[in-house]
């Protein structure tokens, strides 16, 4: 750790310990989002402590809770690896809200077609189904960025209206079950619904309250596994990184950037289109507008806590899962709060965690280059 | 020849109106883009103005205080993504996605903690809107051909913000080609290392533009809450930021272009809503969410220089850090 390539300059010491820039600088972001909600609270007139206990309580306080937390983490897992993997190759992927809804497609057609279909055999068509409609959406402003240049951050804003659009013709106009008012599918086949996680661990023989977690949450993790051995363990991971790092060093080293674009926002889209197995094949069991719910925005602020690395996307998905979750249970206990309060914490947590993540940098590295210089 | 020609006023005006906001949140965009800072943030400004324009005007029942209570409430926003963007070299489409998940859930919560009605204000009364502007002999000039049904269909009974947003576009323009600001505010988007050699702050032209893109936004979000509507709704901006993000770049960063694009926009919502369910001759009837999204993949096809090619500001997104 203790090389000189961390401090710029003459005369500063680069002895600040990794773990000031993964665990001490993302707690103290966390820290000051979470006081300014308190202030929110307080503004609204509220007890911030006594809401931060219902919070908490509401998150991770009783079984049902924490299957409630873990199934929102579901959706932050594979929006937050989406985000990581594009982020590894220097890109901005933030059409994750498009590329989950144009997976829903894939899953949908595959829920609808498979009628009387296992779903032992289903879940991998769905599986594979959203992948390849995820990746597919994530391919085109991909291929526009390597081969055209456009920039990727605008092409996937636009990407992620398009989807909206096309997804509400659809519902309205085509796949909506006839003789009924809200543009929503029929329901798929009860045989070829993702099994609840209660389901799931009953025939185990043990039993958890039910909830809308399932086994999705399985290849949430399984994806982490996966993600890790792709971006440190292969060829094309090393490429990636490379090319994220230093476009022309990848060049000179004889690895295409165009290529690896492309790649990266394939692997990118098909994970942000995993969010749709999750809903509409484990929850929803059918086809419906809206149901990426802003998870693929909160997946960059997944991402940048957990400083691209699966282990960290975990524990981010499972704080904005409990913020999930611990806010709706906030709505119910206090009059003068409603569940948009989750949306302001989860603002603040990307304003502070992500944008200003280097707010308290100078002060805290200043400290511990001061205590290093000393002892030394 | 008649109806045809009341329905092509009708559109005119109605494509102003819906252009009106658009056009005041990308000129404010163009301020903060030229200047080299990303302006994804321009939905949540807009939704912010829009909240507490609606909040102050029902309040106090005056229209004017709400207009100053929404610039002030989107120039702060404007002033913390400069704080996190120019201050701090902060990633600056995360700050700018920040603001809009920010204000997408604060001004619902304020809303619902504040008036206990839902996610929203109050309705209200006439005297606490904006008003429309009345011209005068309306009566006498309706007579006259063609020049009588343009001034009663369209240019009577405009909104206020209607000639404050061309004012502002002309002023922009103005001041963004003709003033010895404008051409520091677009030298510090192209070459920022240049104007700091010049003796110039960087840091106070970009914080300057961004201070200007808070006041266009708010007044784009007070038009949207106390003029074309009666009150604050949940999520009223509706994309609106995004739209006119799109539009600034569909005008290649350029206050004319940018203009255009602004109507051209407004144009297809206003065709698009009264083509809903007409059969068109050839193709049919059209599902309006192809007209609707005719918009983003223009955009799309302009950016990947298919139709002309966009230039942008060339260190847009890139913080200025002083070499040490």
């Amino acid at each position: 750790m203790a090389t000189v390539t961390d401090g710029k300059g003459l005369g500063m010491p680069a002895e600040v310990p990794g773990w000031v820039g993964y665990l001490l600088l993302p707690l103290l972001n966390l820290a000051a989002a979470f006081l300014l909600s308190g202030v929110v609270i307080l503004l609204i007139g509220e007890n911030p402590l006594a809401a931060l206990e219902v919070l908490l309580y509401g998150a991770f306080g009783y079984p049902e809770a924490v299957g409630f937390t873990l199934y929102y983490a579901t959706n932050f897992i594979f929006t937050g690896l989406a985000v990581a993997v594009a982020f590894h190759g220097g890109l901005f992927n933030i059409g994750g809200e498009g590329q989950a809804t144009m997976a829903g497609l894939g899953v949908g057609l595959v829920g609808l077609g498979l009628t009387g279909w296992p779903w032992w055999a289903a879940a991998p068509v769905a599986i594979l189904a959203a992948a390849l409609f995820g990746a597919a959406w994530g391919f085109i402003p991909g291929w526009l960025q390597a081969k055209r240049g456009s920039h990727i951050v605008i092409t996937t804003i636009m990407f992620n209206f398009i989807a909206a659009s096309i997804m509400t013709w659809l519902l309205v106009d085509v796949l909506i079950k006839p003789g009924q008012q809200a543009p929503e599918s029929r329901e798929f086949d009860a045989s070829v619904w993702l099994p609840a996680m209660d389901r799931a661990l009953g025939w185990f023989g043990i039993a958890i309250p039910s909830s809308p977690l399932n086994l999705s949450f399985l290849w949430a993790l399984v994806c982490c596994a996966l993600f890790h051995g792709y971006v440190w363990h292969t060829r094309w991971g090393y490429e990636l990184r490379t090319v994220g790092l230093n476009e022309r060093a990848a060049v000179y080293a004889g690895i295409s950037p165009a290529r690896n674009i492309i790649i990266a926002m394939l692997i990118s889209g098909a994970l942000a289109g995993f969010v749709a197995v999750n809903e509409i094949l484990g929850v929803q069991h059918r086809l419906l507008l809206n149901f990426t719910g802003g998870y693929g925005f909160v997946g960059i602020a997944v991402a940048l806590m957990g400083r691209n690395h699966p282990v960290g996307i975990l524990l981010a998905a499972l704080l904005f899962g409990g913020l999930y979750q611990g806010g709706s249970e906030l709505s119910f206990e206090f009059p003068t709060i409603n569940r948009e309060m989750v949306v302001v914490i989860q603002g603040l947590v990307i304003l502070f965690a992500g944008a200003l993540e280097n707010l308290f940098r100078p002060q805290v590295e200043g400290l511990f280059r001061r205590r290093g210089r000393v002892e030394a | 020849m008649t109806d045809a020609f009341l329905m092509a006023l009708s559109i005119l005006d109605s494509t102003i109106r819906v252009a009106t906001p658009l056009v005041l949140a990308a000129f404010a965009g163009l301020f903060s883009e030229r200047s080299g800072i990303v302006a994804v943030g321009l939905e949540g400004m807009m939704l912010a103005g829009a909240f507490f324009a609606a909040a102050v005007a029902f309040q106090t029942g005056n229209p004017w205080l709400g207009l100053l209570a929404g610039i002030a409430a989107s120039t702060a926003l404007a002033l913390v993504h400069g704080y996190a963007c120019i201050t701090h070299n902060g990633n600056q489409v995360v700050s700018g996605m920040a603001i809009n998940i920010l204000v997408a859930g604060l001004a619902p919560t304020l809303a619902f903690a504040w008036f206990r009605a839902g996610g929203q204000t109050p309705m209200l009364p006439a005297g606490a809107r904006l008003p429309q502007v009345r011209l005068p002999a309306v009566e006498t000039v309706r007579e006259v051909p063609v020049i009588g049904p343009v001034y009663e269909i369209m240019l009577d009974d405009m909104n206020v913000v209607i000639y404050i947003a061309a004012v502002a576009v002309v002023g922009s323009a103005w001041v963004l080609y003709r003033t010895r600001f404008g051409l520091r505010l677009r030298a510090v988007g192209e070459n920022p290392a240049a104007v700091d050699t010049a003796g110039i702050s960087v840091a106070a032209l970009r914080y300057q533009a961004m201070a200007l893109c808070g006041v266009l936004t708010g007044i784009a979000g007070a038009f949207l809450s106390t003029g074309l509507g009666a009150g604050f709704v949940r999520d009223m901006t509706a994309g609106k930021g995004y739209l006119a993000l799109a539009a600034l770049i569909f005008g290649k960063w350029r206050p004319w272009p940018t203009l255009f694009a602004c109507l051209l926009f407004a144009f297809t919502d206003a065709v698009q809503i009264r083509l809903q369910g007409v059969p068109l001759p050839l193709v049919g009837v059209i599902p309006v969410q192809f007209i609707q999204m005719l918009p983003y993949v223009l955009t799309v096809l302009l950016l990947a220089g298919f139709v002309g090619k966009a230039v942008a500001p060339r260190v847009i997104g890139i913080p200025y850090v002083k070499e040490r």
